[in-house]
């Protein structure tokens, strides 16, 4: 295996570069389609970057896991959004935003840079293919908090959550390849449970406020005596 | 045996409570079974507090004391909240709704037993998930734009906080390569001396983030008093007094571990975090305006006591954190019971709005009148003597910063409770006020009076069982 190991890690490298790049692209995108197709290319990549670790590593187990993320995060949940949120607001092509595009993508920039430091804190990753992993993961992971704190439609912030699930796998993955596969199969099933319980909720608001724009939700206050 | 009963059992019920067999069958098969899982987590945590933890998966299902007691208090409120949502739901026309009340109402309870239960980090992290993720449905139940808000705030703070936390439990992982030790709780506390600080502290970090979230600590607070107050009151009770405690649950089960690497300094983070917590809950107490709000920030106030006790440090404050923990979630259950009978007999949230309730419905006046008393920690009732074991355990250990500043925020929460029900209770009602007219479910009722007794008994007895369960917990706090 020692003569493929620096062709995956360049391969896992070029994975690692498109989740990072998809994560910027969440946060960069302004309509709700592209929303979609950044979380799909990112959760791509982090299916790509787990069979390269599971081939480096060795590591059958994390096929399944692969497998089983290839299945439900970029086909299952997007067709479950589909399906669940009404069509209209899959048209919308301008989504609000608090702050405009470039300066979060100059926050964006400083939370990666950030991510870089902190990642010196965090365990190694386990093997010389997945050293990226980690910094990358942790960056993921705050941009995606990011995404979800600037964002003020539903969707894009329910896509905010999947993409922080997303970084932790690409770092745990490289963390602990050996997680025992019962954990390891609950976590992506757990994101279905989530995509379509948020997903009824989704409609539920629709129908009742009228909108899906969670940001401008704002009656429950201490200041409102109603 | 009764372990895996006790994981079986809810699912069950959320099957029958789901089928479409009439209006009565969803509400007596959870009943029923709610009262049948109590029994067997109280047999379980009886054979935990004689000194032997139960076994039934190694490595996987295990209750030892601390675990046990978080058992019971949610098959306890789990029972006491399925009694009195008989007579609260029922008013609720469409059968539908009712059997889907029922059937999520099931798993909600199925996904937070499962948590004391387990003792593997990653798949308890699963199953503090799924106690979220069922209970979206819960809280946006009585379907109004408020409700639904709440809903949303809820889902979206609460699973942002797993998906953050989850990284932690998966740094916890490659412990395991430095020693002959399983990926559980005790495990972990075996192998923490060879594990590096810094490992230890990003995971701590991340999973307090993340589970403070959940739990209320301040500033990932706001969701909660939302949640808290628009859900229908049987499932504030449950989330309120269980719901919030089961993920400070696991919150507390990283401090010994971090302990006992002996380089880490654990519990001045728990008393700093959890004091800022008690502290704003304790401000916001004051300024609230809708009495279902008061109790939710009340909760908060509460998971900062609980947090702080537990860092406090010795043998003495980790009792006090696991008996509060237990008087939190008899008394703050209760409270919400007592709320939700006072909104069935005025229809309005709003504190400002309700005077003289002694008079115009005496006994949702004097449930909630006792209610806030116990919880605001009165003696000679449970919450008081849990609190003032606290304080003199922190006297003890010479923490007197910590301690004053807890008491002072404990009696500033006191006066802010006891203010705003003093207005609601007392005093003439307002002109056309008629909540005499509407009367009390009977369900409801005995609800009061079961979930108010343990209270009033506790405050005076402690059975000699509870206390050795109680001992037994606060045993896994310091390991």
């Amino acid at each position: 295996m020692g003569s493929f190991a620096p062709a995956l890690a360049s391969l896992n490298g070029l994975a690692a570069g498109v989740f990072l790049l998809s994560a910027f692209g969440l946060l960069a995108t302004r309509q709700m389609q592209g929303c979609l197709r950044f979380f799909r290319l990112q959760s791509l990549a982090l299916v790509a970057s787990i069979v390269l670790i599971a081939i480096g590593m060795q590591v059958p187990d994390l096929l399944v896991v692969a497998f089983l993320d290839l299945a439900i995060k970029p086909l299952l949940i997007p067709w479950l959004l589909r399906r669940q949120v009404p069509g209209e607001v899959f048209q919308r092509r301008e989504i609000d935003q608090v702050l405009n595009i470039p300066s979060s993508l100059l926050i964006a920039l400083v939370l990666t840079l950030v991510a870089y430091f902190l990642a010196e804190i965090l365990p190694p990753a386990s093997g010389a293919v997945d050293s990226i992993n980690v910094p990358i993961g942790l960056a993921g992971l705050l941009l995606g908090v990011f995404t979800l704190a600037v964002r003020r439609e539903a969707v894009p912030q329910l896509i905010g959550i999947f993409a922080i699930e997303n970084a932790s796998l690409l770092a745990g993955v490289a963390i602990a390849p050996r997680l025992p596969l019962v954990a390891e199969m609950a976590f992506p099933f757990d994101m279905l449970i989530v995509a379509l319980v948020i997903g009824i909720l989704t409609r539920i608001t629709h129908e009742r406020v009228g909108t899906t724009e969670v940001g401008a939700l704002r009656s429950l206050r201490e200041e409102t005596s109603r | 045996m009764s372990l895996f009963a006790i994981l079986v059992l809810p699912l069950f019920a959320a099957l029958v409570s789901w089928l479409p067999l009439g209006r009565r069958l969803a509400p007596a098969a959870t009943l029923g079974i709610s009262v049948i899982t109590l029994i067997l987590a109280v047999t379980s945590a009886l054979r935990v507090a004689g000194g032997a933890p139960v076994v039934a998966l190694r490595n996987w299902l295990e209750l030892d004391g601390l675990g046990a007691l978080v058992l019971v208090l949610v098959a306890v409120v789990a029972a006491t909240a399925a009694l009195f949502s008989w007579g609260y739901i029922a008013r609720e026309p469409d059968a539908r709704h009712l059997r889907r009340y029922y059937a999520n109402y099931n798993l909600f309870v199925w996904a937070m037993l499962t948590v004391p239960l387990l003792v593997e980090p990653a798949l308890v992290w699963t199953a503090v998930e799924l106690t979220t993720i069922f209970g979206v449905y819960l809280v946006a139940f009585d379907d109004t734009p408020e409700a639904v808000e709440a809903a949303w705030k809820y889902s979206i703070l609460t699973i942002m906080g797993g998906a953050v936390a989850l990284l932690g439990f998966i740094v916890l992982y490659p412990a395991t390569r430095l020693g002959d030790a399983p990926f559980t709780w005790a495990g972990l506390v075996v192998l923490a001396p060879k594990v590096s600080a810094h490992l230890l502290i990003s995971a701590f970090v991340l999973i307090l983030v993340g589970f403070g979230a959940k739990t209320g600590l301040v500033p990932l607070h706001t969701w909660l008093p939302d949640a808290h107050s628009q859900a229908p009151s049987p499932i504030c009770a449950l989330l309120s007094g269980v719901k919030t405690t089961v993920v400070l649950y696991v919150i507390l089960r990283m401090l010994p571990i971090l302990n006992a690497s002996g380089r880490i300094d654990v519990d001045r983070w728990a008393v700093v975090v959890g004091l800022i917590s008690v502290g704003i809950a304790a401000f916001l107490i004051l300024q609230v305006t809708d009495y279902k709000r008061l109790f939710a920030f009340s909760t908060v106030e509460h998971m900062g006591i609980i947090l702080t006790a537990a860092g406090l440090g010795g043998a003495s404050a980790h009792y006090g954190a696991v008996y509060q923990i237990l008087n939190h979630a008899l008394t703050k259950s209760f409270c919400f019971f007592a709320a939700g009978s006072v909104l069935l007999a005025v229809k309005t949230r709003q504190i400002a709005d309700v005077r003289g309730l002694l008079r115009t419905s005496p006994a949702t006046g004097a449930a909630l009148l006792f209610g806030g008393i116990a919880i605001a920690g009165a003696p000679p009732l449970a919450v008081f003597l849990s609190e003032f074991s606290i304080l003199r355990a922190g006297v003890a250990a010479r923490q007197y910063l910590a301690t004053g500043l807890l008491a002072a925020f404990v009696v500033i929460a006191f006066f802010g409770i006891l203010g705003h029900l003093n207005r609601m209770v007392f005093g003439q009602p307002a002109p056309g006020a008629d909540g005499a007219a509407v009367r009390l479910p009977l369900s409801c009722g005995v609800t009061l009076v079961l979930a108010g007794a343990p209270i009033v008994v506790l405050g005076v007895y402690m059975p000699p069982p509870l206390h050795r369960l109680l001992e037994a917990a606060a045993q896994s706090l310091a390991r």
